[in-house]
């Protein structure tokens, strides 16, 4: 479904988002820091959730790249775990916020999802593109 | 909808049908959503816990009578997210639903329960399960906080989207359960016959659109206040701290583990006072006879001296079910998946194992929750290693007579920090094992940590009660029935054959369990085991306390001890090396056949408690054999 988190984002009932969210480049939910507040661009798409070094892996020019990523890699493991994501409520246009880190290699984290707080750890947030909601729009 | 059928003659027909024997329903909702306490605000007292047949999932079924006077039965299904049925819990809950469970019928009623305050996951489920084909009623429960909080819900608007009856409702408050008590009566008067599932499972674009379905409910029904953060947040600053937090936890545990021992001393020695009465006056009403021996050496005795330990296990289980119900568990989950997932264990493997400190039964059983199967064996494998509270009996025996009440830096007791040290030493080597396990025998991937943390609630004092009950009356029951046959059958152990004329040892000596005790002993002498202590594994493999008992029985026959003055016997005839022998060996052995016999259920298999029985004898074994020697050596022999 090429370009779907585009289309999904702009139908959520959040339009002021959408000037910020352009504005900057998604990264791993993993990546993000304390405090970090953004919103869900992909769920479950990313082919290397290994990997969570910032910005070795920025990926281009959004969804459209991921989905293509996905027809290639995606196998039951993947599809597994976008789905109980999906299913604890990381979905394309919810906002996150990282609320706490672990206290060892700062893992796992506690991000509040909408109304609700879910723990996960870092492996797994890897699958989740989010992008940041600069301060001032919050 | 199922209401809007238009066979109304064929449902009349049903209806009545249906009210002649209890109305089924079914209570679904998210794990957190405060289920469990609308359950036992529906039911009251007139619940029982069972397992699902082949799987040892907690089956809670109660009753209760409508306003109108309708028997309704009520299950209380497991807490999830999706139909999808990952774990075994979670396949309970759909086959329940969609009628495929052989020994539950299906529901007439399904009764989805969602927490006020986070309704959007709980609308998806319920967009899920509206092609399950059983009419349902939405409970928007905690509707107290969310007023509290300044979310208001458009309760009219929803109810006509979904299509199914929404009603606020508070399980904390009476009022609550009852306007629920009665709209179910109305759901059930004009109820249709449930018809065929068409569910089937929902792909990641399905769930998708359902999400974004519910989100748009939520944005249209449902107004939050921007009101500031709300506790939780305030106390998990505090609580998830990454060092306070730790800290937090770890003194916590500490406490718990205090307060066990301090708190249960009175109506421990009410019990024992107790017992030695009973024993006192059953000798003094009684004639002279096998029976009165039977009775008074054999039942009262050692029931009595297993019976003495329920104090500390209704505080262990009270700190956890308090804990639990606050909402902290899943915080120390959190803290403690990091250390866990080391050993190569989960999160979620944390409750589980902290289960285990009060019986390794529910802890064993609580691995359900755990989706891949071999985090899931491992923490089965080494969930024995936590000390259950069947060790408690034997640990304390053997602490209060041999280690001394004193004030270690003026602040801790030493017979405390001896008993944490015994707790710590389980802890390790659960991990240690695990680890070995998870690196050497079953490689494979980790099952992704993924978990709610749920908002605090303030523990209901009745939901408590009526957990820590349910366990006291777990425990009292294997008091009844499994260790009163082996009290029953050690004293006929012990008493049969009789000594010969004119012999000069005590009369036990002569008997099977003297004869079993010195043929065993040989194998144990290098760890510093006497015959006595030899007897008492025997029945000791039953579960663990019963070795306690045991040993009263066999010095009180043996004619060393009388009365309750078991730790002074074992006090005055053992060595320090032995008793601290005996403590490392209560660290390892697999002394209950219990566990064995869950985890056998569990895995399906008698391959994994055979596995399980052999590493821990062994483990049991060096590690007896080391403390032992060292123990000598230094000079406490």
């Amino acid at each position: 479904m090429p370009g779907s988190a585009r289309s999904i984002l702009s139908g959520t009932g959040l339009p002021e988002l959408d000037s910020a969210v352009h504005s900057q480049t998604p990264i791993k939910l993993s990546d993000g820091r304390r405090g970090f507040c953004g919103v869900v661009v992909s769920v479950g798409r990313v082919a290397n959730a290994q990997g969570n070094a910032p910005g070795s892996s920025a990926p281009g020019e959004g969804s459209a790249v991921h989905a293509g990523l996905a027809q290639d890699s995606a196998s039951a493991r993947d599809s597994e775990l976008e789905r109980r994501l999906l299913e604890i409520g990381f979905v394309e246009g919810a906002k996150v916020e990282i609320l706490h880190e672990g206290f060892i290699g700062r893992d796992p984290i506690a991000v509040r999802v909408d109304s609700m707080r879910v723990a996960l750890r870092k492996r797994e947030a890897a699958a989740i593109m989010v992008q940041e909601i600069p301060s001032g729009n919050r | 909808m199922m209401l809007d059928s238009p066979e109304t003659e064929a449902r009349e027909t049903a209806a009545k049908e249906a009210a002649a024997k209890p109305a089924r329903i079914a209570l679904v909702g998210n794990p957190n959503c405060g289920k469990t306490a609308m359950f036992n605000a529906l039911t009251g007292s007139q619940q029982k816990v069972a397992n699902y047949p082949g799987v040892t999932v907690e089956r809670k079924e109660g009753a209760f009578v409508t306003p109108q006077g309708r028997r309704v039965t009520v299950v209380d299904l497991p807490g999830t997210y999706s139909l999808r049925g990952r774990s075994p819990d979670e396949v309970v809950t759909r086959d329940v639903i969609l009628g495929r469970a052989q020994s539950v019928e299906r529901p007439d009623l399904l009764v989805c329960v969602a927490d006020s305050t986070n309704l959007r996951l709980m609308l998806r489920l319920v967009l899920e399960l509206s092609s399950v084909g059983i009419p349902m009623i939405l409970v928007l429960n905690m509707w107290d906080i969310a007023e509290y909080r300044g979310i208001e819900i458009d309760i009219a608007g929803l109810s006509r989207e979904l299509g199914i009856a929404c009603i606020p409702a508070s399980a904390v408050t009476h009022d609550g359960s009852l306007r629920l008590r009665g709209e179910i009566d109305r759901m059930l008067a004009n109820l249709g016959t449930a018809g065929k599932p068409h569910w089937s499972e929902m792909s990641a674009g399905e769930v998708r659109d359902a999400h974004h379905a519910a989100d748009s409910m939520v944005a249209r029904y449902v107004s939050r206040a921007h009101g500031g953060r709300d506790w939780t947040d305030r106390i998990d600053r505090v609580l998830l701290h990454p060092v306070a937090g730790i800290l937090i936890l770890l003194a916590v545990l500490f406490l718990i583990f205090q307060a066990v021992f301090s708190w249960a001393v009175i109506p421990m020695d009410m019990i024992s006072a107790a017992v030695d009465w009973l024993n006192a006056s059953a000798r003094s009403v009684l004639p002279e006879s096998l029976l009165t021996s039977l009775l008074t050496d054999g039942i009262i005795t050692g029931v009595g001296s297993v019976i003495v330990f329920l104090p500390q296990i209704v505080i262990l289980f009270f700190f956890i079910i308090l804990l639990e119900d606050f909402g902290y568990m899943a915080r120390a989950a959190f803290l403690m998946d990091r250390i866990v997932g080391g050993a190569g264990l989960h999160g979620r493997s944390f409750i589980p194992l902290l289960s285990s400190f009060a019986c390794a039964i529910p802890g064993v059983m609580a691995t359900r929750v755990i989706e891949n199967p071999l985090q899931r064996l491992a923490t089965i494998m080494v969930a024995p290693l936590m000390t259950c509270s069947a060790r408690i009996p034997v640990y304390t025996l053997i602490i209060a007579a041999f280690i001394p009440h004193a004030k270690v830096a003026g602040l801790f007791d030493l017979q405390g920090l001896v008993m944490f040290a015994l707790y710590a030493t389980g802890i390790i080597s659960a991990f240690a094992v695990a680890f070995v396990f998870r690196k050497f025998v079953w490689r494979g991937e980790s099952e992704p940590f993924i978990m709610e943390l749920p908002g605090y609630k303030r523990p209901m004092l009745r939901s408590v009660a009526m957990g820590v009950l349910q366990r006291a009356i777990i425990f009292l029951r294997r008091a009844g029935t499994i260790i009163l046959s082996m009290m029953i059958l050690i004293w006929f152990l012990s008493t049969f054959p009789y000594a010969p004329e004119g012999a000069t040892g005590p009369a036990i000596n002569y008997s099977f369990a003297g004869m079993l005790g010195h043929a065993l002993q040989p194998l144990l002498a290098p760890i510093g085991f006497n015959w006595q202590i030899s007897v008492a594994l025997i029945p000791g493999l039953a579960a663990r306390e019963v070795a306690v008992g045991a040993l009263a029985t066999v010095y009180a026959i043996g004619g060393d001890a009388g009365g309750g003055a078991l730790g002074a016997a074992i006090g005055a005839q053992w060595s320090l090396a032995t008793a601290l022998s005996l403590l490392t060996w209560y660290i390892f052995a697999p002394q209950c056949v219990s566990t064995l016999g869950v985890v056998k259920r569990e895995t399906n298999s008698w391959r994994w408690p055979i596995v399980m029985f052999g590493y821990m004898l062994a483990l049991a074994w060096l590690a007896s054999f080391a403390v032992y020697q060292t123990a000598i050596v230094m000079g406490m022999g």
